[in-house]
């Protein structure tokens, strides 16, 4: 039986930094070099300061628990028998937020403001993308 | 100049809603809905001069409707594509449109084939409004709706204590409506039991928390107010309208807030509008593809505070006899997943007192909300005049 591809992400001149910064092993924020305010997701203009320019800080890799869901259900048949799941949407100290599977533990002990490990892990298809573990 | 009374709700149509239209296309099932909507109001089809569409995702566009219609002079097109808000915010646009003098008689079709044809998981991922997300979070399994949606509910449910009994009294009573109205898919009464035993989709929603896919079409025809009084219906005049965009509107998971939506800056407007405040609403026709994004909206719209939206829906509340009777033909949930254009078709049919078994008695002034895509929100005030 053929496995069914992962969705891949539509990378764009402006997200390739982020992407390859994963694939370092390495999850990167970009930072407005006009204003210094970092953003999530990539994208090309600061909306604080409107400057084009940017570079990249790696993120300290600590997050705390915003909140989550328990998928069930595939929607995809890349995660047919994958369920359940859970994706945590975690707070970052940089003040960004972001969206990843939770490794490690199941959901029972989640609570907002728990205290989470970032980690970056392949997945399965040669796509390098954040994981999240209970610190 | 307020567009308050400028226009009117002059004609509504509907298909059957069924859950395989047979083979009929999105277009065929559009038209059959916009004859009736046209026929409502007492219009022929030559009359229509402007047409709004609501989703531009759709497989069909304006100029079909005048291939197929026979519209002679259509003056004003235009597509509001917001997702499940596109409905309401075509109402406002064609509202706007006829109260410029830009056309006098504007469609609003809507159709789908949801359930035979493309289903909601593959679908959004060719939206534009879901191109953030689709580049970074469905590599991580995050590919449908209720899995993006979530995440708002149980941070509603962790900061303010809101249940899965009360989400399963939204979905008990828009069942108890839906069997009332009699053009719905689904039919069995259902039980917070029932509820609670039904399979978990994307935690916290289970399936009778999650809307329909569907097939069939609804329509409504927008006219200037003043020539609506010649026209076949009881006038049913839009009071206010607004549009709201939630902060961060492409990506739920950096918004500051995940418990507010758009609807929470368009509702003020609105009401303001219309001049009136919620406690006056008779009736509310609120976009239910969750139990939670109904409860989230009585909030943002002030029915009641935020976080208190758990206790407003207990014992009730949203029943016909209830202190707000809502989705009184069953939404989304029950009736049918129309993109909310169902909503509008049965506020219409509300405020003329054509409700059948489902009306609420001497309702005089409703509202109608949309939410779209990552929580774009949108409000229709409409009273009898």
């Amino acid at each position: 039986m053929t496995e069914t591809p992962k969705p891949l992400p539509e990378i764009s001149a402006e997200t390739r930094p982020y992407w390859d910064g994963l694939a370092a092993g390495r999850l990167l924020l970009q930072r407005c070099t006009g204003c210094g305010a970092i953003r999530h997701y990539p994208r090309p203009l600061c909306p604080a300061c409107h400057s084009f320019e940017h570079d990249w800080v790696e993120a300290a890799g600590t997050a705390t628990v915003h909140s989550w869901t328990v998928a069930h259900h595939p929607f995809h048949p890349a995660w047919r028998g994958a369920p359940p799941f859970t994706l945590v949407t975690a707070d970052l100290p940089e003040g960004v937020r972001i969206l990843a599977p939770l490794h490690g533990a199941g959901p029972e002990a989640l609570r907002i403001g728990a205290p989470l490990r970032i980690g970056i892990e392949d997945n399965g298809q040669g796509l390098c993308l954040p994981v999240l573990h209970p610190a | 100049m307020s567009l308050s009374g400028k226009a009117a709700v002059t004609g509504v149509g509907d298909t059957d809603y069924t859950r395989d239209a047979g083979g009929r296309s999105v277009l065929a099932l559009q038209l059959e809905a916009s004859l009736g909507a046209i026929r409502d109001a007492g219009l022929h089809p030559r009359e229509i001069d402007g047409i709004v569409m609501p989703i531009a995702s759709g497989a069909t566009v304006a100029e079909d409707f005048v291939t197929n219609l026979g519209i002679p002079d259509l003056r004003f097109s235009v597509a509001t594509p917001l997702g499940g808000a596109g409905p309401v915010a075509a109402v406002q646009c064609a509202a706007a449109a006829v109260a410029a003098g830009l056309c006098t008689h504007a469609l609003i079709p809507l159709g789908r084939t949801g359930r035979t044809g493309g289903r909601i998981g593959t679908r959004i991922q060719q939206m534009p409004q879901f191109r953030t997300v689709g580049e970074f979070e469905a590599p991580m399994g995050a590919i449908a709706p209720a899995q993006y949606y979530a995440p708002m509910a149980r941070r509603h449910m962790e900061l303010f204590g809101t249940t899965s009994r009360q989400l399963a009294e939204i979905a008990v009573t828009t069942r108890r409506h839906a069997i009332l109205n009699g053009n719905a898919s689904m039919t069995k009464p259902l039980t917070i039991e029932e509820h609670h035993a039904s399979r978990m989709i994307a935690d916290p929603f289970r399936l009778f928390d999650c809307s329909l896919e569907s097939d069939g079409a609804c329509a409504v025809v927008i006219s200037a107010a003043d020539r609506a009084r010649d026209l076949r219906q009881p006038r049913v005049l839009i009071t206010g309208v607004a549009e709201g965009h939630p902060d961060s509107p492409s990506a739920i998971t950096q918004r500051p807030d995940l418990t507010r939506l758009g609807l929470a800056k368009a509702a003020p407007r609105a009401f303001a509008m219309a001049g009136v405040t919620p406690a006056d609403i008779d009736v509310a026709e609120i976009y239910d593809c969750f139990t939670w994004v109904v409860l989230c909206q009585l909030e943002d719209l002030g029915f009641c505070g935020k976080g208190e939206g758990g206790a407003f829906v207990e014992g009730g509340a949203l029943g016909l006899d209830g202190r707000l009777p809502v989705n009184t033909h069953g939404g989304l949930l029950s009736q049918a997943h129309m993109a909310g254009m169902n909503h509008v078709v049965e506020l219409v049919r509300q405020l003329r007192g054509g409700a059948g078994r489902a009306q609420v008695k001497d309702a005089e002034l409703g509202l109608v909300t949309g939410y779209g895509d990552l929580g774009d929100g949108t409000i229709a005030i409409m009273a009898r005049a």
